[in-house]
């Protein structure tokens, strides 16, 4: 009874009602998915400016160094706290350091930690999330109360204890942030692959008698393609924005080391004296989160058929 | 309860002026590929009381037709044209005006009533909110209408069900409110979208009854959307075929049915199965696919699958013509097929039969089930789970199978006969009875090795092609799979998937193609290849045809024939359609509420059918035959399937049966109180049937 009134009448109707037109559309279009995507993402002006930002930032944060003699360890005793001009473009610090070069080393230190992280928290995430739900029964109901019990955590707190103890290496910042990071994301990839796990052509693998990791791996996870290219967009911003915070509350990356955080942290205290040593910092991470934010909902609506704003007659 | 239709309704006047005028309705889509012309030109009249049919197949343009008369498209949809209610057009009226509409003059019946009823308000509440809408009712008044309403559809004990949500009611029930809701307000046209596909088939007789009566009580004109012959056969006065986005025929119901003059609808007659009496009819397979409606072609959108093209065909499209002594047809050599002296299936090939009718030489027993019991506990609460009954899905169903042999398992949703099926490719001792498999018992298979070993030998073959292909593999990856997981090296790989494709009558061109780019029919081609690349003895088939569309299926039916004869594969079919069953199987089962009530030689079933089920799911089967569907004694059978939970000591079938209902005392005691274990007919070997009464 309970297979049987699931593959029966209903499907039968599914099958009938709805793709009869998008089917026969398709039938044409010889273009192959990923053009297909591209062309639903170009269409989305706000992500394509998004595109531009996050490419401006990533050649300024992997060349910018080139413009200036400074180094981001330089101390210009001549010039302290001295606001933008001509020799140190974005002014300098009360250490006499160069902004300009501080920044550009921000950014990338920053970018490094936010990409590595978000890479790392979505590949445990989803092997955990989709192995639980495809593993079911124990398997799934351990691993759920592992990450309910690390969601109710207070993880940001002890991430703070962990990091500081550890001190400031920002590899193990990577590692830390990854550790207490990937349970959210786990939890909705658990959630869509319960409805993966049903679909015949999971079922069909198993009768074919395809090893379960195989199934995880062939068909389980390229189907949440689009869920985890999303998320990784999304996980970028989150983790700047931790990440920053962390710095900014002195917990994560240390002197002499700097990152976007640390300098938002130094030039706090002197917003109304030296504002250059905040603006610049801050319009950056508002910069790469915003552009970040663009990319991945322009992302979301290319990716997902259903949306409205990808397809061609949508306007909104 | 047997009863006979009424004969054709009688025509009604001509000179009533239609409730409904479409004028060169035009609906397309954009898309990414180009705009897709959903609807290129459909102009009809419908008078009050007549119910016009319109058929075709998926992609044809029949729901988007519906949807445009109800206002009802998504909003890029562009819409051009006249739809003309009472005089006044619906296109371009905004959304307000429109509602004053809909539900008011124009009542809808969708196809899945689950989510066509607001599930948090009772029935009674929504038909009362209905009539309110567009009556100054008090709420009081309106209650009273909607208890009227749900007698009038008939639903039992309308007072108290009317306090009932919608997930109270089955299937049927539920069908029954949306009707009921679709003609509160007595509106002039009623549009029912495929209104009983997601029925099952005894039921469908029900709904397709109360549609009837609603249409009689209102005098409303009926536009009646299916993919069904049998359902436009039985009920409409007027039948439009739809292909392409178009018209192509457009005629009186007995006139289209005894002689289909535009080739498409003579083609796809040919290509339904039956289940009238006597011998089966050979199908004929329509070649090729529906085109694509975006950046059609000149000419006839038929003309590639049509036998009797001429050059002009490819040219220019046929207008929509009146032909003398029939309807409208949308064909250039429409006069001469009409008076007899063309054949519009040319010189087609019909289906194989040879293959399909005679049976092969029976070989070894591949599959031998014994006593099957599945079932699943019933509980309640969410954290605790207490086990509150027992649903006994499968109970000691019994069968044996051998190489070369076809069985049809048949039964409605909820009959047990997919779970039979899981039960047995699951290869795990079963939680009662026994299952072998090529003469081993999958119950003392211990070792893993092993059961990989048994896999082999049975395959899949699924119901929904597009569902069991991963979206994001080719179909080399997807052929290649099966191989791999049996340790296959590289090479051998490759020259089997091209095996396979030449097995299965696909290109080589298609392998590294994805399932989305292929149509329906290579879809399931590619599905039955996958399930044969290990070289199984038997192939289970879980609704192989039920997603595809008629003129597609007839050419999948040749193919698992051919594929039978050639290989010696054994198969065992899942269906609850019992048609196309009797054109692949070489005996049927009948499942009933997961037990087998009757078993036989298919002819024999279908010529002399023992168990009053069985009667009525045969005669409850629609024919695409107006004058025989309209005529023919029917058993209509009352309620639904009921929940296998509870099921009743005797007979499972007693409170549907008719029989049950005309037996005498002692029989009906017996029919209580003891389960009828299956006698075997006099003279007719392997017929077997379980009931107390025949």
């Amino acid at each position: 009874m309970a297979t049987d009134a699931t593959t029966n009448a209903p499907s039968r109707a599914a099958a009938d009602r709805v793709p009869a037109l998008a089917r026969s559309a398709r039938k044409h279009t010889d273009l192959g998915l990923g053009r297909l995507y591209l062309r639903r993402f170009l269409r989305n002006r706000l992500a394509v400016v998004g595109v531009v930002i996050l490419v401006l930032l990533v050649l300024f944060a992997a060349f910018g160094g080139r413009f200036t003699s400074y180094a981001y360890t330089d101390a210009d005793f001549t010039a302290l706290t001295r606001p933008p001009g001509a020799l140190h473009w974005f002014g300098t610090n009360q250490g006499g350091n160069d902004i300009y070069a501080c920044t550009v080393h921000g950014l990338q230190r920053s970018l490094t930690i936010a990409v590595s992280v978000s890479v790392l928290t979505i590949l445990v995430a989803a092997i955990v999330g989709s192995g639980a739900a495809y593993f079911g029964g124990r398997v799934e109901r351990v691993t759920l109360a592992v990450i309910h019990f690390l969601l109710i955590v207070p993880s940001f707190l002890i991430l703070a204890l962990v990091s500081h103890h550890l001190a400031g290496d920002w590899r193990v910042l990577i590692v830390v942030l990854t550790v207490f990071g990937w349970m959210s994301t786990a939890r909705v990839i658990w959630s869509v692959s319960t409805s993966l796990r049903e679909r015949d052509y999971v079922r069909a693998a198993e009768f074919m008698g395809v090893s379960p990791l195989r199934i995880i791996l062939r068909h389980i996870i390229p189907n949440l393609g689009s869920l985890l290219i999303v998320n990784l967009t999304l996980g970028v911003v989150t983790t700047v924005l931790s990440e920053t915070a962390l710095s900014f509350l002195g917990f994560g990356v240390q002197t002499p080391d700097v990152s976007l955080g640390t300098m938002l942290a130094d030039g706090a205290s002197t917003v109304t004296s030296a504002p250059w040593l905040f603006a610049f910092p801050a319009g950056l991470v508002v910069l790469l989160t915003v552009s970040m934010t663009f990319i991945g909902d322009g992302l979301r609506d290319a990716l997902d058929p259903t949306s409205v704003t990808g397809s061609a007659g949508g306007r909104r | 309860m047997t009863l006979a239709t009424p004969v054709l309704n009688p025509v009604p006047p001509t000179d009533a002026a239609p409730v409904l005028s479409v004028r060169d309705l035009r609906i397309s889509f954009p898309s990414e590929a180009g705009t897709v012309e959903a609807v290129r030109g459909v102009s009809f009249d419908l008078l009050p009381g007549r119910t016009l049919g319109i058929v075709g197949e998926s992609g044809s343009g029949k729901s988007a037709t519906a949807m445009g008369i109800m206002g009802l498209l998504p909003p890029s949809a562009a819409l051009r044209g006249q739809v003309l209610l009472g005089g006044r057009d619906l296109i371009g009226l905004g959304d307000q005006a429109l509602s004053e509409v809909r539900g008011n003059s124009v009542g809808m019946v969708f196809q899945d009533p689950l989510s066509a009823l607001t599930p948090i308000f009772s029935v009674g509440r929504l038909l009362s909110d209905a009539l309110r809408v567009h009556q100054d009712l008090t709420k009081r008044a309106a209650w009273e209408q909607a208890v009227e309403l749900l007698d009038l559809v008939g639903i039992p004990d309308p007072r108290n069900r009317a306090t009932s949500f919608p997930h109270e009611f089955s299937g049927g029930m539920r069908q029954r409110v949306v009707i009921a809701m679709a003609i509160a307000n007595k509106p002039s046209v009623l549009v029912a979208d495929e209104p009983t596909t997601a029925l099952d088939v005894t039921v469908q007789a029900q709904i397709l009854d109360v549609l009837r009566l609603a249409q009689e009580e209102t005098g409303a004109g009926l536009v009646l959307i299916t993919h069904d012959l049998g359902v436009v056969a039985g009920h409409a006065d007027d039948v439009a075929v739809m292909y392409a986005g178009r018209f192509v025929e457009h005629a009186g119901v007995e006139e289209l049915f005894r002689r289909p003059t535009m080739p498409y609808t003579a083609r796809l007659l040919a290509a339904v199965p039956t289940v009238d009496g006597g011998a089966r009819r050979p199908l004929v397979p329509i070649g090729g696919e529906p085109p694509a409606l975006v950046g059609l072609p000149d000419g006839c959108p038929f003309a590639s699958r049509c036998a009797v093209a001429l050059d002009a065909c490819r040219s220019d499209e046929p207008e929509l013509r009146h032909v003398t002594g029939h309807g409208h047809v949308a064909c250039l050599r429409a006069t001469e097929i009409a008076d007899g002296s063309l054949d519009p299936a040319g010189d087609a090939a019909p289906v194989d039969q040879q293959a399909t009718a005679d049976r092969t030489e029976a070989g070894e027993v591949v599959l031998r089930v014994e006593d099957l019991v599945k079932t699943f506990p019933v509980t309640k609460g969410a954290f605790l789970k207490r086990r509150t009954g027992t649903l006994h899905a499968v109970n000691r169903v019994s069968f044996e199978l051998r190489a070369g042999e076809t069985l049809g398992l048949v039964g409605e949703s909820g009959s047990g006969k997919t779970t039979t099926l899981m039960e047995i490719l699951r290869l795990r001792r079963p939680e009662g009875g026994r299952i072998e498999i090529a003469g081993t018992d999958v119950g003392t298979v211990g070792s893993g090795a092993r059961v990989r070993e048994l896999r082999q030998d049975v395959q899949i073959v699924m119901q929904d092609p597009l569902g069991a292909l991963d979206p994001r593999m080719t179909v080399f990856h997807l052929l290649a799979e099966p191989l791999r997981a049996i340790g296959r090296d590289r090479a051998s790989i490759r020259s089997r998937v091209r095996e396979l494709l030449a097995l299965v009558g696909l290109d080589d061109s298609v392998s590294d193609r994805f399932p989305a780019a292929l149509s329906g029919g290579q879809r399931q081609r590619v599905g039955i290849a996958r399930a044969l690349a290990t070289e199984p003895k038997l192939l289970a088939l879980d609704e192989p045809l039920s997603a595809l569309d008629v003129s597609v299926q007839a050419g999948v039916i040749n193919l698992l024939a051919r594929l039978k004869r050639e290989l010696g594969l054994a198969y065992l079919v899942v269906a609850h359609d019992l048609a196309v069953v009797r054109y692949i199987s070489d005996r049927i089962a009948v499942m009933y509420l997961g037990h087998i009530i009757e078993t036989g030689e298919t002819e024999t079933l279908f010529s002399d059918p023992k168990h009053p089920y069985t009667r009525a799911l045969l005669s409850a089967i629609p024919m695409p035959d107006p004058l025989r569907e309209r005529t023919r004694e029917r058993v209509v059978l009352e309620g639904e399937q009921p929940n296998a939970a509870r099921l009743p000591t005797g007979c499972v079938f007693v409170d549907r049966c008719p029989l049950y209902r005309l037996a005498d005392d002692s029989v009906r005691r017996r029919c209580r109180t003891e389960r009828p274990v299956p006698t075997p007919v006099a003279g007719q070997p392997g017929h077997q049937y379980a009931c107390h009464g025949v």
